[in-house]
């Protein structure tokens, strides 16, 4: 059977998360298509049809796809994945926010944030906020799932030459409407896309001693992050939270500053590869994850490393 | 205006929960179990909505073992007016929880379902989505603002991007994100109010559930532990070593 995956995308672009999205399907089997739902999404659609590895690509393009309104995209997904074994979308909001409503309406039970596949119908997901693996097995015919990005290597973002097709299917519930958004426009990376990221805690006070973390994060070309404190306290947006039940990353480095390491927290950040910590109490549960602990006052040790980069 | 919520009874987030050593599942002996705090932010907004004059009764639910009976409390003692439990001896999957759910509406008929986002155990973020695709309700979920107005509602959602504010007809389905309230403490005196309130209890096969599992745990295992790393003396200590040790900056 084939394999469906639901891309992230602006109607322009393809999000990088789709890729690692399509990583965990081609780990199931080889015959991957891709949907692309929005409004006016060509753009994204022709993106999505030179992924790598892609048989085919479905565009349903209609205004009522616009926002990946859950109410209006899960019937649609829903009617397409009777021709497919497997439904698969990146763990991002959007994706969490559709495939259980998916799973309900074709009465199977949706599997959460998958990090490996061991075969067709068995999976492994980390649950208790990441303090236990589960290698569960599922005995639906269709098998419907998110995906932990950064336990799959994305696939390449060019390569492929899928065929197009149009889907006309119109599914309006007409019980939810998008208003708007509030998004920070920064030039910094993606939290989830950025090799390294620098994160703030409690311990940074508040919102105008971020600076302090910015500047190194300029130097290293670093995404920023944070603590559910450092959000919870208004120091800075909830989309910097990094943890259980906020944004999941693995860089290539995360220096966590004014951090404490609450087991939250660490759900969120353990497997990146080289993890740093800058914490005035020596004792801080987050130095048990550090390759590199240093015991000092942030407002001492963050202009001393800007000055040092 | 009725507003369900639905709690669940989880292991305490101060705990670190383990895999049993035979890897057949999580070791919840001893474990200090509570309401799962996003299900707490749920029933705090419902008791503001109440509050407000917005909502005249709010009907909690949970389903588990009879000890949730505990959390059903809890949820009264902070303002819910009357408890459901729906009673299992198994730790039910997702869509079973909101089929579940989804008999308890056909009973209830409440105008808003206030959820948790996630219970901190399972990690799954399901239910709340799920049960809007068994009434086909309209749902916001991860909300961090709800305002009411008539028969729709405005609601501020936490999503990657930052902030989306979509809005939603009645009756809805609303699954609580952090920032949405901060709980309050019960007092004493609803503490000892809540032991009068009443709780209903029933099964899910009084409700026509089929609640057959469809997932097998095979395996529950520790994840791969990190090495231990070393303290450094200083900045330039750190900078050396990221440079030339670990090469992750250049
Ligand atoms: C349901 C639920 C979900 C949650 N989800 C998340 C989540 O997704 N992500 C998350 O991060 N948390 C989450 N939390 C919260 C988590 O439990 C912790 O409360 C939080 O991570 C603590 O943030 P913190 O480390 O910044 O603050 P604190 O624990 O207060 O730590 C601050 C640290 O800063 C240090 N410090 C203070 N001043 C200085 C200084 N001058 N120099 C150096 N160091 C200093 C202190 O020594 C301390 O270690 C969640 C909690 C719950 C209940
Ligand atoms: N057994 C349960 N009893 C009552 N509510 C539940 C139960 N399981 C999940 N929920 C509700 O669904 C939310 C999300 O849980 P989940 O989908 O399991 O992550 C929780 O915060 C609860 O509001």
């Amino acid at each position: 059977m084939s394999i469906l995956v639901i891309a992230e995308h602006d109607n322009n672009e393809i999000k990088g998360a789709t890729l690692n999205a399509v990583a965990a399907a081609q780990a199931i089997g080889s015959d991957v298509d891709i949907l692309v739902a929005g409004a006016n999404c060509s753009a994204a659609a022709d993106a999505a049809a030179k992924i790598a590895g892609i048989n085919k690509v479905l565009v349903a393009d209609n205004a009522a796809y616009e926002f990946m309104l859950a109410e209006n995209v899960a019937p649609l997904v829903a009617e397409l994945a009777a021709n497919y074994g497997h439904v698969l979308v990146a763990a991002t909001t959007n994706g969490k926010n559709v495939i259980p409503r998916v799973g309900a309406l074709l009465d199977v039970q949706p599997i959460s944030d998958i990090s490996a596949v061991i075969s067709e119908d068995t999976f492994q997901r980390p649950f208790y906020a990441g303090n236990i693996v589960a290698t569960v097995q599922s005995s639906d015919s269709i098998k419907v799932m998110t995906v932990r990005t950064t336990a799959f290597d994305p696939v390449a973002e060019e390569g492929g030459s899928a065929t197009i097709e149009a889907v006309s299917a119109v599914h309006d519930a007409g019980v939810s409407e998008y208003k708007g958004e509030e998004v920070a426009k920064s030039d910094r990376p993606e939290l989830t896309a950025a090799d390294v990221i620098v994160s703030g805690g409690r311990g940074m006070q508040n919102g105008e001693n971020f600076e302090l973390l910015y500047k190194v994060a300029d130097k290293l070309g670093a995404a920023v992050g944070a603590s559910r404190a450092a959000v919870d306290a208004g120091f800075v947006p909830n989309e910097m939270q990094v943890g259980q039940t906020g944004k999941i990353v693995a860089p290539g480095l995360y220096i966590a500053v004014g951090i404490s390491g609450a087991i939250q927290h660490l759900a969120g950040m353990k497997d990146s590869k080289v993890i740093v910590a800058i914490n005035k109490d020596e004792d801080a549960p987050i130095f048990q994850v550090a390759d590199y602990g240093l015991v000092a006052d942030l407002f001492k040790a963050l202009p001393e490393l800007d000055a040092a980069l | 205006m009725k507003i369900l919520v639905a709690v669940k009874r989880v292991a305490d987030y101060n705990v670190k929960v383990r895999a049993k050593s035979d890897n057949t599942g999580p070791d919840l002996a001893n474990v200090k179990m509570a309401i799962n705090p996003f299900c707490e932010i749920a029933v705090e907004e419902a008791v503001r909505l109440k509050e407000k004059g917005i909502a005249t009764e709010i009907v909690v639910v949970s389903i588990g073992p009879q000890a949730a009976q505990e959390q059903v409390r809890t949820a009264l003692a902070l303002g819910a007016d009357r408890g459901i439990l729906i009673t299992t001896d198994t730790d039910l999957e997702s869509l079973a929880v909101a089929k579940c759910l989804k008999a308890v509406c056909d009973n209830e008929n409440p105008d808003i379902v206030l959820l948790g986002k996630q219970a901190i155990d399972g990690d799954n973020n399901h239910t709340g989505q799920m049960l809007g695709a068994l009434t086909g309700w309209a749902q916001a979920t991860f909300a961090s603002e709800l305002n009411i107005d008539g028969d729709s509602a405005t609601v501020v959602r936490e999503v990657d991007a930052g902030l989306q504010t979509i809005q939603i007809k009645l009756p809805a389905i609303v699954t609580a994100d952090l920032r949405l309230n901060e709980p309050r403490y019960a007092s004493l005196p609803n503490i000892m109010k809540a032991k009068k309130k009443t709780i209903d209890s029933t099964t899910p096969a009084d409700l026509g559930v089929d609640v057959a599992p469809r997932t097998t745990l095979l395996k529950a295992e520790p994840p791969a532990e990190r090495q231990a790393g070393i303290k450094v003396e200083d900045v330039a200590e750190l900078v050396d070593k990221l440079k030339n040790e670990a090469k992750v900056i250049s």
